[in-house]
């Protein structure tokens, strides 16, 4: 039904192949190889020695990549919807500004063509993100090409193919392409977000499950607002959703595909089970089980529906999220008085506290990517706002990324840069982004009132 | 289908609490005003054995410090009134739900509210109410009775609920 990356548009083969296969590996099963087509148009560019990329570091001075992403060349509707999304994604980001169109002095630079430089210099713009988009034999096909402006060079080139009804989704590839190339991070705008959508007083408060293209387009509800649904979790590997839902008798986790809808109850236990989170291989589903006053964690097999309790005795253990490599877990207790965090093995046992600073800790979510490890969490800090930061899985480094009244229950997106979470105000939730330097602050659009995000892995 | 009837009656019936509630604090002010409103919800309307008695005349909640369960003298008073209330009638069997203030996380505050409801059962079963009777449900923060960003509000919300359900 989909898109398919082909790259390559000029030299540089070695670089670009590397970048072509990361695509080709996350959109392969769906995506339709198209021929390059355009081959020729990158001779005599020479591939940039010192690549054009901006750095994000915490702490130091940051200003954001100017940039211009004029008009694709090609259906002019298509065109400009295209060029939007993909401005938007990226200024979204935080690590771009799109300079107003008005100011550009080529409204289009199709992919066939070199641009004029010197326009785009006079503008300041660091990157030109130019392409084009044409809809053929009922297929889109999108060509993206990113331009240093100042180097003179091509920094990448590619080309997506995908059915009318996916152009959105082809526009999210696109940027997925050029904040890649940009930034050395792998993309996250092609995903899908699921959440909890809230209507109605804040004493009887309606909540449905959510799900929604990352950007707050194309919003589907999955329930209708009868049960009220919690804590949503995506699984890493499928189209299904943990979460938690007020039935009869005991509230208790669920697991729903998206797809068909079919939800099933997790287990057959005797008391109220919440707080789920996928395995990162997504056979496995962590949850909490409360007996008495108490909470423990505790570990299923999806297949072979084998549950394993992970944490015993007399405390509130929760929000448990395995590491990447699915070797160890971080939970949160009061065990030792008052909320923290702790990091045991994936077979339960001791648990080694790894939060020290002022306040509580709760809700932590081990980033999915393994080479820059981070555990996001809330705090309650002393000061009595709810914060959202991040920590290295030793404890150490912690940093503060949202800070204002009440700020909670961090997810990462898919490439570990960013974590989405919601924010509450005068009795209404929203959905914001923050980056894990703290330089990124971005609120998410929705209908309606929204908590609990969960953010899913790479489309496929 | 029967799940989602149970859900809104159980929501209907925190309405009328919630309005019973307000009628006799309307009462108690305007006993001072004189201007007879208090006949609405004074003490002598409700029936004896009625879920109106339990409400108004017993008391239906307790309530509890910030990320505390422990059962305070005042809310034992409630307590022992209302087991002495069941041992009259006991034709009811009650749920009682466990309910958190704003101020917490959400998965927390679902066990937390599970806590106060565990702390409140027991407490009522060492009052000599059967544990057959006693059923408990956590609803975290889901379910303020007081909106605010205050501790005035807060501390209405950090309860455990005693709710009248049908015959045992």
């Amino acid at each position: 039904m989909i898109a398919m990356p082909q790259s390559a548009l000029s030299g540089a083969a070695a670089d670009r192949a590397t970048r072509g296969g990361t695509f080709g590996r996350r959109t392969a099963a769906v995506l339709l190889a198209v021929a390059t087509a355009c081959a020729g148009l990158g001779l005599g560019l020479v591939p940039a020695a010192a690549q054009l990329r901006i750095t994000v570091t915490p702490g130091a001075a940051f200003q954001p990549m100017p940039i211009a992403v004029p008009t694709f060349a090609g259906d002019p509707n298509l065109g400009a919807q295209v060029a939007q999304i993909v401005a938007a994604d990226l200024k979204a980001s935080g690590y771009f500004t799109v300079l107003d169109p008005a100011s550009y002095l080529e409204k289009s630079v199709g992919a066939g063509v070199t641009p004029n430089f010197a326009n785009w210099r006079g503008i300041n713009a660091q990157a030109l993100v130019a392409g084009s988009v044409t809809q053929t034999g009922g297929q889109i096909q999108a060509q993206v090409r990113v331009w240093d402006v100042f180097g003179g060079t091509q920094i990448v080139g590619s080309q997506f193919s995908a059915s009318p009804e996916n152009v959105r989704r082809i526009a999210h590839i696109v940027a997925d392409a050029a904040y890649s190339s940009l930034t050395g991070f792998k993309g996250f705008f092609d995903t899908r977000v699921v959440y909890v959508d809230e209507t109605g007083p804040k004493t009887n408060r309606v909540k449905r499950l959510a799900i929604m293209d990352w950007d707050g387009a194309n919003v589907r509800y999955l329930t209708r607002g009868q049960e009220l649904v919690l804590t949503p979790r995506f699984s890493p590997t499928s189209q299904q959703i943990a979460y938690m839902a007020y039935g009869a008798g005991d509230p208790k986790v669920f697991i729903l595909n998206v797809a068909s809808g079919a939800r099933q109850l997790v287990g057959d236990f005797p008391n109220m089970t919440f707080s789920p989170r996928f395995s990162p291989d997504g056979g496995r589903l962590l949850f909490s089980m409360q007996k008495e006053g108490n909470a423990n964690i505790f570990a299923m097999e999806l297949g072979g529906r084998g549950v394993t309790q992970l944490t015993q005795g007399a405390a509130i253990d929760t929000s448990p999220s395995f590491s990447p490599d699915g070797s160890q877990i971080v939970f949160e207790s009061d065990r030792g008085g008052t909320q923290q965090l702790y990091v045991m093995d994936r077979g339960g046992g001791a648990a080694k506290r790894i939060s020290f600073g002022s306040g509580r800790y709760a809700t932590p979510v081990w980033s999915p990517d393994p080479d820059n490890p981070f555990i996001a969490f809330t705090k309650q800090d002393t000061d009595g706002n709810f914060k959202i930061g991040v920590m290295k899985p030793d404890g150490t480094g912690e940093r503060i990324i949202s800070d204002s009244f009440h700020n909670e229950g961090p997810t990462w997106a898919p490439n570990g840069r960013y974590v989405m979470f919601f924010r509450e105000e005068g009795g209404n939730s929203a959905l914001w982004l923050a980056d894990v330097t703290g330089h990124v602050l971005t609120p998410i659009r929705t209908p309606g009132g929204a908590s609990d995000p969960a953010w899913s892995p790479l489309l496929k | 289908m029967s799940i989602e009837l149970g859900f809104v009656r159980g929501l209907r019936f925190a309405a009328i609490i919630a309005a019973t509630l307000t009628l006799g604090a309307c009462a108690s002010q305007s006993d001072n005003a004189g201007d007879g409103a208090g006949g609405l919800g004074g003490a002598g309307a409700a029936t004896p054995g009625s879920q109106q008695d339990f409400v108004v005349n017993v008391g239906d909640r307790i309530f509890f410090t910030s990320d505390s369960s422990d059962v305070n003298a005042e809310a034992r008073a409630t307590l022992d009134r209302q087991a002495g209330w069941l041992a009259k009638y006991p034709r009811y069997a009650v749920t009682i739900e466990g309910h958190a203030d704003e101020r917490g996380t959400r998965e927390y505050n679902i066990a937390l509210g599970a806590r106060r409801a565990a702390a409140t059962r027991d407490y009522l079963i060492a009052r000599g109410v059967p544990s057959t009777r006693l059923k408990t449900i956590s609803y975290g923060k889901e379910r303020p009775v007081a909106v605010c960003d205050a501790e005035s509000c807060w501390n209405q919300n950090r309860r455990a609920v005693t709710v009248l359900g049908g015959a045992n």
